[in-house]
């Protein structure tokens, strides 16, 4: 027994010696706070209640609810119309249905009849699993990219960027392109498939010969940049190749592509197409060459000056009177240009917003290192700099998605082009039409949104390393 | 030996570097070689585009600026417009209605958006929700779509022009629009204006003495007060002693709807509702973000130099906050300005609406007429960023 233990011993020997009843020998346990501060009450009391200017705004905030809420769910849930046929389920007495006289409220069967419409436009009913396989493809992609725990993070990349936009090209239009040559004059060989890769190896060839003799030209070593041309044409060649072979699926045209399939094609694109365009204008508009700066510069600054609906009545327009004679481009395919051009130029200064936020050392680091410009760039600066605007992305993406609606200004049948076509069929015409529809345009509009906002939130602060 | 060799080399003569790796040589090769791309590719546009006019024989060139339109438009306030006037009266009319819409539309943007965002943070739960789901609500809804829902979802619906809402001193309400009252001027109503303008003169005179005797004696002058004063009250003076000429026409309720009164078409309520109210969502995250940048420090250590709420909030936090706001602020209202294009889904009369879409279509002067709309927008924009810019250098932090 150690000396400090007897002690203990002894003190407690006395303690219950002298037993004291006066002396408690336990804590008394603590009371529970009042009822005014902890809870429900407590809660309002402090959050809600403090202070005769808080009442007051309380009072108002509730009165604010009661003005917009009972009537928003009474339209959208408890006086709106769940099922029927047509425009008699969801009319009032006057208006010839079976509703009492000023009945107002959603019109759920109309969506319900129109689903398909909203989702896919004019899409051919028998190709429709199509789409859908797109739709599947798609999600199979990007959800395993967006969870960070899922490994294959490369191989999902991989697939999304190269594999998934030349299936979903297939699927969508039916592939099966046809070439005709663009090279050798019509009196040498008759324009066919055959005469486009005979134009296509001659191109190739010209290319490695330019390139050889700029680099020759220079005292340099022209295997490398020619192998890697070799490589660019060959991966191109083959994705051309795959394009056109024929896969036994019907043609669709994109006249009749629509809705919310539309949305999606003109969004995702956009973003892929504005991402590498919107870097490269970023380092231009921070090189150090004056002409690269400068037309950098004049590009972003002409397109975030400019309002999209402008860019689109330009590229559907102005871009068929810039071509050459003859050549056609689809009305799908103009306004993507158009999207794409005009995102770019805000994705630019998005990127360049990280850019300018990386250190100076950074760089004098990597060059100390004797990285060239491009390794610099791709090892050290964009990793960083692209985490940082992650966040400026998503706002960006969310921008261009929301924007997609402009393009039911110019005729194109998107989601909000292919509800507002609805509305001109007399089967459904009632005076809750167009808001039942527009409410449900919205809520969908709100979830994707609300959702990616809410995820860049999320990987915003997963990725945050803490300094900065 | 070694040693030697490396000394015949003197530190002044350059190492022999192949031409391609001399980053000079490199960057003028890449420069000559985009900037002969873009040459080439403006020529080929422009040769392209002439042909293709020429095909269609449409004559290029800015003389139907002088030909009639020949269409009318139901909404000028400013500019005399009739079916005859020329398609330059069009273009300025677009441009004015564009103008009314963004300056109405930046004022209750700035009203909604400044009081949503100090909601946002207020230590009230129900109003810092109310605030939270408003923006989130609005700005995750396209604009479009909201213009839509506003177009044809409210304002279509209301009741038709023989039962309007009766909305008191604000006018009549239908589906055809709001008649709102209409002010008549008589003789001397310019002595108002004047006198409003004189206000403001003797305003910033006065603001000048005050900071003058502040700077050298201490004193405190009752400016804001004042400035108020005479903003208000000379006008009002002017008004009395002219003999109140400005009186107000209200819409009488008739059978065949109001009559009287000045309407506003729905197509601008839709807009202005829509513009103001999703703009208002993104500058309310705006000034909360400015004022959260404001350091605690910066409010206790006013506090700590006896600074009272009051001033404290006003010489020290707002002017601190205005600096992270300003900026973004100020491309929220360029993005409102482009943003009233969107009225051509709905026919608002605006720039974008009649000039690069009616006048396009009748003329067929493609080239020209997009040319001209896409300036305008961009010299809006650039003169917007140009202020930015000298704002921001005024306001900029000046560090040693």
């Amino acid at each position: 027994m150690s000396d400090t233990d007897s002690q203990t011993a002894l003190h407690r020997a006395e303690a219950g010696a002298l037993e004291i009843a006066y002396v408690r020998e336990q804590l008394v346990e603590p009371l529970p706070a009042p009822a005014s501060e902890v809870g429900v009450i407590g809660w309002m009391r402090k959050n809600l209640f403090n202070g005769w200017f808080n009442t007051l705004l309380t009072l108002f905030a509730l009165w604010l609810l009661y003005l917009i809420l009972p009537g928003v769910l009474n339209f959208t849930i408890f006086n709106a119309v769940w099922s029927g046929t047509d425009r008699l389920a969801c009319s009032d007495i006057n208006q010839g249905g079976e509703l009492y006289e000023g009945w107002k409220g959603a019109c759920w069967p109309y969506i319900g009849a129109y689903f398909k419409q909203f989702i896919f436009g004019r899409y051919p009913d028998p190709e429709l699993w199509r789409p859908i396989l797109v739709f599947i493809l798609f999600f199979a992609g990007l959800i395993p990219m967006l969870i960070p725990s899922v490994p294959f993070k490369r191989e999902t990349i991989i697939y999304m960027l190269g594999i998934f936009p030349l299936v979903a090209f297939i699927l969508l239009t039916g592939g099966n392109i046809g070439y005709n040559g663009f090279l050798l004059p019509g009196a040498i060989m008759a324009d066919s498939e055959l005469k486009f890769w005979v134009d296509y190896l001659i191109l190739t060839a010209i290319i490695c010969a330019v390139v050889h003799f700029i680099v020759r030209g220079m005292d340099g070593d022209s295997r490398r940049p020619i192998i890697l041309t070799l490589i660019c044409m060959g991966l191109l060649g083959v994705v051309l190749f795959i394009a056109s072979v024929d896969f036994g699926l019907t043609f669709v045209e994109t006249p009749q592509w629509g809705g919310f399939m539309m949305t999606l094609v003109i969004a995702v694109t956009g973003i892929a197409a504005s991402l590498p365009l919107g870097i490269a204008l970023a380092l231009g508009r921070r090189s150090d060459m004056p002409v690269v700066k400068l037309l950098s510069v004049v590009f972003i600054e002409f397109w975030r000056g400019v309002p999209l609906i402008t860019v689109l009545f330009m590229s559907s327009v102005l871009l068929p009177l810039f071509l050459p004679d003859g050549v056609t481009f689809d009305k799908l395919l103009r306004a993507l240009i158009g999207v794409a051009l005009f995102s770019a130029a805000y994705m630019a200064e998005v990127v360049r917003g990280g850019l300018q936020a990386i250190p100076k050392g950074q760089y004098e680091g990597a060059m100390a290192l004797g990285l060239s410009y491009w390794q610099m760039m791709q090892k050290i600066i964009l990793p960083q700099a692209l985490k940082i605007v992650i966040p400026g992305i998503v706002n960006t993406f969310i921008g261009l998605f929301k924007d997609t609606t402009l393009v039911s200004i110019i005729g194109l049948l998107d989601f909000l082009g292919m509800i507002n076509l609805s509305h001109s069929d007399s089967l459904w015409a009632t005076p809750v039409q167009a808001i039942t529809s527009y409410i449900f345009c919205a809520f969908i509009f709100f979830l994707f949104c609300y959702g990616m906002a809410r995820y860049s939130n999320y990987m915003e602060r997963r990725l945050d390393t803490g300094h900065r | 030996m070694s040693g030697e060799v490396v000394s015949t080399h003197s530190i002044d003569e350059k190492p022999k570097v192949a031409l391609l790796n001399n980053p000079k040589v490199r960057g003028g090769i890449v420069q000559a070689a985009l900037l002969i791309f873009i040459i080439w590719l403006i020529y080929n546009m422009v040769n392209n585009a002439a042909i293709n006019l020429a095909k269609a024989g449409i004559a290029s060139g800015f003389d139907f600026l002088n030909r009639a339109a020949g269409f009318g438009l139901n909404f000028s306030p400013f500019i005399e417009y009739t079916e005859t006037s020329t398609y330059g009266t069009v273009y300025w009319v677009g441009l004015q209605n564009t103008l009314i819409l963004a300056v109405l539309g930046v004022f209750f943007a700035t009203i909604i958006g400044f009081l949503v965002g100090v909601a946002r943070l207020s230590s009230n739960w129900v109003i810092a929700k109310i605030a939270y789901w408003y923006v989130e609500i609005l700005r995750n809804i396209p604009l479009l779509l909201q213009i839509f829902i506003w177009y044809k979802g409210v304002l279509a619906t209301l009741p038709g022009k023989r039962d309007s809402i009766d909305l008191g001193f604000v006018g009549q309400l239908n589906a055809a629009g709001l008649y709102a009252p209409k002010p008549v001027f008589a003789a001397g109503a310019s002595w108002i204006f004047w006198a409003f303008l004189a206000g403001i003169a003797i305003t910033w005179f006065i603001g000048r003495w005050a900071h003058k005797r502040q700077m050298a004696t201490g004193q405190q002058f009752p400016i804001f007060l004042t400035g108020l004063g005479l903003i208000l009250g000379l006008p009002l003076l002017a008004y009395l002693l002219t003999g109140m000429p400005v009186s107000f026409e209200y819409p009488v309720a008739g059978n065949f709807g109001p009559r009287g009164g000045m309407q506003v078409i729905p197509e601008f309520i839709a807009l202005w509702i829509a513009l103001s109210t999703y703009t208002a969502a993104f500058i309310a995250e705006i000034v909360r973000a400015g004022i959260l940048a404001v350091n605690k420090g910066q409010s206790e250590a006013s506090y700590a130099l006896g600074l009272r709420p009051g001033p404290a909030l006003r010489l020290v936090i707002i002017p601190q906050a205005l600096r992270v706001i300003i900026p973004p602020l100020t491309s929220q209202y360029l993005n409102l300005t482009k943003n009233s294009s969107l009225a051509v889904a709905i026919a608002y009369p605006d720039l974008t609406a009649v000039f690069a879409g009616t006048a396009l279509n009748q003329t067929g002067q493609a080239v020209e007429i997009l040319l001209m709309t896409m300036l305008t927008y961009l010299a809006l924009s650039l003169i917007t960023s140009m202020f930015m810019n000298w704002y921001n250098a005024k306001m900029a932090l000046v560090e040693r």
